[in-house]
This record gives C-alpha cells, structure tokens and sequence, in this order.
C-alpha cells in the first residue's frame, strides 16, 4: 500500500525517540513500544502484533536501507488514538534517511514460496490496519502504521481476522 | 565483542538425535548464533534435531528465515528437525507467516524425539 501524504505533525507526538541503525537497540524498541500500546488498552496479542510490526520496519530499515551500517538515524512516532473506551488506537510513524527505494517494489513475496526471508513486509501488512510507505522530500523513507481495535471485537481476542 | 545478542543457544546429543535449546529473543541479533548452532547440530549428522524454543518469549522474520534454512538444509542431508515447546506468542508468527504447516511443531521434547 502506498500513497502520498503530507509529514505527520511531529509536535503532536506522544512520543518520540530517535535511535540508530544498531540491532541492539531492536529489542528496546520494540518493549517499549509493546509496553505503551499495553497501557492504551491492547491486550496482548495485538500488543505482540504491534511491537513485531515495529521491530520488522526497524530491522528493514537497518538490513535494506542503511546496508548493516550502525551509525543510521531512525526516528519513531507515535500517537495514541482518540477512540471509544475499549477501542484502542495507535499511529506510529518511523522514518529514516536511509536510501529511497521504488515504492512499487516494497510488497509481499509469494508465501508459497516457502525460503528464508523477505517475510518483513509481509508481516508487517498482516498485522497492521493500515501500512503506507512513502519517500521523504529529500531523504530516506517514512513508513505510516496505525492499529486499532473496536469495542466489538474484543470478544474475539481484540485483533481483526487476518 | 560486542553483538548485543539476548540469546543463549546450548546443545545436547540424546541417542541418535541433537537437542538444540534456546533461550532469549530470536530476533535481527540473536538469530546468527542460533543458525551457528543448528548448522554445527547438523554437521554431525544426527537423525533428527530437536529445536526446543520453551525459554523463547520472542522471534521475529529473521529466527523464522533461520529455522527455515535449517529445515531446508534437514532435507538436504536426509533428516529430521522437529521444533517443540513454542509459546503462543511465538507461533503466532509462524502461523502471520504460514509456516506452522510447513514445520513438524510439537508440545514437548519427549514427543519432539519420538515424533
């Protein structure tokens, strides 16, 4: 999914936290992003989905846009929705100054195709509502993601049919 | 040397089949120890190799492209890999990824060696 939009407010951010392209800093971001999203009212699964969905971005970002370098900027956004008690909403905004890549060529490969890797972006589409890749004005990409749950659905664990 | 790896990776040879046990988060960082792990398992040329993932809370696209290579390379060389003792969590993933068919995935380690 792709589309071309506006930069997000960045002063409205809830949070914001800029990190390099080290792997080491994977699993900071991803806990930390689980913990908000727990206290926004995800149960766990979606929780989970949230923080694998953030931590697939980062690792791609670090692996296909920096090639491996560590000294990379990354910067992460996130807003909590307004939604209803019992409907929790996120966006989270990642961006980098990484190379830009076609967005035509950022998709799912076939999962027949059983063979390591390439299962990122895959991932990502699964578990998210809405994913939408652009490049920045000058550099790198932006990757918008938000989730959200509807009051309806927490019977059904809080997380939509894949 | 730094790596920043959260991963222990230990291995046990039961009889005619290698118990590879994980602990830690099988991410971007700890995912080149394991596959380390699992090809060394695997040049000793046991009949089966046992992935135990019970102290496995996480795993993201690069522990399912390592367990993926190791399946490959299984079939390769004529044996088995059974993977045993996922949490939820864990098989999510595989399940996001439709890799829960692909893979021989059980509850314990007594029926992973005997499955």
């Amino acid at each position: 999914m792709s589309a071309t939009r506006t930069a997000p407010d960045y002063a409205t951010a809830h949070i914001k936290l800029e990190l390099l392209s080290d792997p080491i800093y994977l699993s900071g971001a991803r806990e930390m992003v689980s913990a908000v999203s727990r206290r926004l009212g995800f149960d766990e699964v979606t929780c989970c989905q949230i923080a694998l969905a953030v931590d697939e971005a980062l690792a791609n970002i670090i692996c296909h846009g920096y090639n491996r370098r560590t000294d990379g900027k990354i910067w992460l956004y996130l807003w909590p929705g307004d939604g209803a008690p019992g409907s929790p909403t996120v966006r989270i905004v990642i961006e980098d100054e990484a190379r830009q890549v076609d967005i035509e060529k950022i998709k799912s490969r076939d999962l027949k195709d059983v063979r390591p890797g390439g299962l990122g972006v895959h991932i990502i589409k699964e578990v998210m509502d809405e994913v939408v890749y652009e490049k920045r004005q000058k550099t790198g990409m932006r990757l918008t993601m938000a989730k959200s749950v509807c009051a309806c659905d927490n019977n059904t664990g809080g997380h939509r049919d894949a | 040397m730094r790596d920043g790896a959260a991963i222990d990776v230990s291995q046990e040879r039961v009889g005619s089949a290698a118990i590879v046990r994980v602990s830690g988060d099988v991410d971007m960082t700890g995912s080149p120890r394991l596959r380390d792990e699992i090809r060394t398992a695997q040049d000793a040329r046991p009949e089966r190799i046992v992935v135990d993932l019970s102290e496995v809370q996480y795993m993201d696209s690069s522990g399912l492209a390592t367990l993926v290579e190791a399946m490959k390379n299984a079939k390769n060389k004529g044996s088995l890999l059974v993977l045993c003792s996922m949490h939820d969590k864990v098989r999510g993933i595989f399940e996001i990824a439709r890799l829960d068919q692909y893979f021989t995935i059980v509850d314990s380690t007594d029926e992973a060696l005997n499955a």
